[in-house]
């Protein structure tokens, strides 16, 4: 199996709705965490309102959800992680945390320049009754470690045990849809091989209208938005004139 | 009926005149007292785990990491005393060695403490031994840190070793003898060890490639800033020393070495620091030009945000960086105590704004085009785990002051500083 995993957001479709991190919260078994705030909580997407920077008729506002962006080359938490719990996982191009073996040095934390990473700051908790409806297949992580999107990698697996219990080497790219990209109310989100170039999102990630967000770093994200509005394309760069808000969705 | 006075006597360097034990606790206590609330506050934030501070996500470095590579910046001063003393014959040097290697010490040891605190998971700090990540600046600080600190502790031994009483032991004595021949090669492995973990430090920042503000081209797989953190650090360390030595003598009422030494060590201190402004400029320039816009971040944007605009530039390089350089090396300023020991503060606080600049202003700076400059204050725990490394340190150095011969003349001389 060798493929290159990745998104395009489709940013026009985007309502800011906030079901894509509902999704993945469910799907990751991320706590609820009451005594977080903005700055502190477990928020592996975060969908944020990003505005043309205009006020009155001329005002347009947009989400942006922003997650790993599995950077492909030179990685930087991958690069700096100094007990390798950071990988990139070769087959998928997926980048991989290791909670188990993160130190909880946030250094990664300091080297991702899209702020996708997070610290688990507290132990994790459920309201009671709540823990029964964690999913098994996702382990909890512990206080003290970093973590971020992995592209709900148990539901690679399970699309592996899945194919090998039919006896096929591929998966059925059809079992493999992370939570958010299942969850998106309004399609907006679409995964795929990027390797592929017949795939459909391969195709998408390549269209004028996709951009990257700080492309000129280098670090070839495989997560891309799309928009037919050119002030939202202009977020690539970071000189964009554009004002911001943050919303938790 | 006699009366028995509790006495330290016996333990006292032979002919070394020290305040009276009560006098000396009493100086103590309140050290005590700070090192309590700061092992207090290191315990919640180990039990209760990181939510004791103000860093989060955006801010996950914070206060530990800035004073972290401030300290051990200036402790540098040891392994350059070390480096001069025994590689380059620089013997008019040999006095203050030994004070060097304390304060040394207690900055490195002082400096793994927190960080041992500031790990999410302490008890896995040994799998970056055993699962290293060879391309990672903070694997290569952990090897270089571990060692040197390992390297200090058998320099500070043969001092220990040296307390009268200690000395009444034969075995000990033997001992002392032995490590004592290892300390030239100590130092010339310490040395080695500093030279690669004060530049690993610069690089830690160095080569965040998604940090434009802190990212720098280098030399292979070096960049610029690990040049200069170790031109900085042999620059600040023996401004710090003088610092010490001159807080040490006005404590005590003694003099301790004479202002020839003070001199010396503020003139490679000076040269140091001009030849690291020089490079500093020249890399800030490249950055400015070059580096910077290639990423996409025009260097205007660094500079708009309130408290953090070019003054903090040209205090670095200039006010705190060229200025002291001058102070320090002409002789009429470095024969002056006063304009001395301001130069040699400046030098050190030229050093330590540096290290906030690269940490905390670094992650203040937003990347993305919607993200907002971020402020952060420390919570009290993290103050007073870091008051009580301070607290920890007078107190070691106190308690090497009063018991260990710190301040030795060198061979051939006649001591003319007397209270040691």
């Amino acid at each position: 199996m060798s493929a290159r995993y990745g998104m395009v957001i489709d940013v026009d479709r985007c309502t800011g709705c906030g079901a894509c991190m509902m999704a993945c919260a469910a799907e990751n078994n991320v706590p609820a965490l009451p005594q977080a705030t903005a700055r502190t909580g477990l928020t592996p997407l975060l969908v944020r309102k990003v505005s043309n920077g205009n006020n009155g008729e001329t005002r347009r506002e947009a989400f942006i959800p922003i997650m790993c962006m599995h950077c492909e080359h030179d990685t930087p938490c991958v690069k700096v992680c100094p007990q390798q719990a950071v990988e990139v996982d070769e087959a998928t191009g997926i980048v991989m945390q290791m909670a188990q073996r993160c130190l909880g040095c946030r250094y990664c934390m300091t080297a991702c320049p899209y702020h996708a990473r997070y610290f688990n700051w507290w132990d994790p908790a459920w309201p009671p009754g709540m823990e029964k409806s964690l999913n098994p297949g996702v382990a909890v992580r512990m206080r003290g470690v970093v973590e971020k999107c992995n592209l709900c990698h148990a539901r690679l697996h399970s699309a592996k045990e899945k194919a090998a219990v039919a006896g096929k080497r591929e998966i059925d790219p059809a079992d493999y849809v992370p939570a958010c990209v299942e969850a998106c109310s309004t399609n907006a989100i679409h995964f795929g091989d990027l390797g592929d170039a017949n795939d459909p999102v391969s195709k998408e990630a390549h269209s004028p209208q996709a951009f990257r967000l700080l492309a000129r770093l280098g670090t070839e994200p495989k997560l891309y938005y799309k928009s037919n509005e050119a002030w939202v394309r202009a977020l690539a760069e970071p000189n964009s004139p554009q004002a911001s808000e943050v919303q938790r969705g | 009926m006699a009366s028995t006075v509790l006495t330290d006597a016996r333990w006292i360097t032979r002919g070394a005149e020290r305040i009276s034990l009560s006098r000396f606790l009493l100086w103590l206590s309140p050290w005590a007292v700070l090192l309590a609330v700061g092992v207090y506050a290191a315990a919640l934030c180990l039990f209760y785990g990181l939510n004791q501070t103000n860093m989060d996500n955006r801010f996950a470095f914070g206060l530990w990491i800035f004073l972290d590579l401030g300290i051990i910046a200036l402790g540098a001063g040891a392994f350059f005393t070390g480096f001069l003393v025994y590689i380059l014959k620089r013997v008019e040097l040999k006095p203050i060695l030994n004070t060097a290697v304390v304060v040394g010490f207690i900055c490195y040891s002082g400096a793994v403490a927190i960080l041992m605190i500031d790990v999410g998971q302490p008890l896995r700090a040994w799998f970056t031994f055993w699962h290293p990540n060879t391309h990672s600046m903070l694997t290569e600080v952990t090897f270089c840190i571990s060692c040197y600190l390992l390297v200090l502790s058998l320099e500070y031994i043969p001092i220990l070793l040296r307390n009268r009483q200690l000395r009444r032991l034969p075995s000990f004595l033997v001992f002392e003898h032995q490590l004592h021949k290892l300390v030239p090669v100590l130092a010339a492995v310490g040395t080695l060890l500093s030279f690669f973990h004060q530049g690993s430090l610069g690089g830690l920042y160095g080569v965040l490639r998604g940090r434009p503000f802190a990212f720098r081209d280098g030399f292979l797989i070096w960049p610029s800033t690990f040049f200069l953190f170790i031109l900085s650090a042999i620059a600040s360390g023996p401004s710090f020393l003088v610092l010490i030595i001159a807080t040490v003598e006005k404590v005590t009422g003694r003099k301790l070495v004479p202002q020839e030494l003070y001199r010396r060590l503020a003139f490679i201190s000076g040269v140091l620091l001009a030849i690291y402004v020089a490079v500093k400029c020249i890399d800030t320039l490249v950055w400015l030009n070059y580096t910077s816009p290639a990423a996409g971040f025009a260097p205007w944007q660094y500079y708009q945000h309130k408290g953090f605009g070019t003054p903090i530039l040209f205090a670095e390089i200039i006010l705190l960086g060229l200025l002291p350089a001058f102070l320090l090396t002409f002789r009429k300023t470095a024969a002056s105590k006063p304009w001395l020991l301001t130069a040699a503060a400046m030098a050190c606080a030229g050093v330590l704004l540096n290290r906030f600049v690269l940490t905390v202003q670094t992650l203040a700076l937003p990347t993305l085009p919607f993200d907002d400059f971020l402020q952060y204050t420390p919570s009290w725990q993290e103050v007073a785990s870091f008051a009580g490394v301070i607290a920890y340190g007078v107190i070691v150095y106190s308690l090497s002051y009063r018991y260990l011969p710190l301040f030795a003349a060198p061979k051939g001389r006649d001591s003319h500083v007397s209270g040691n």
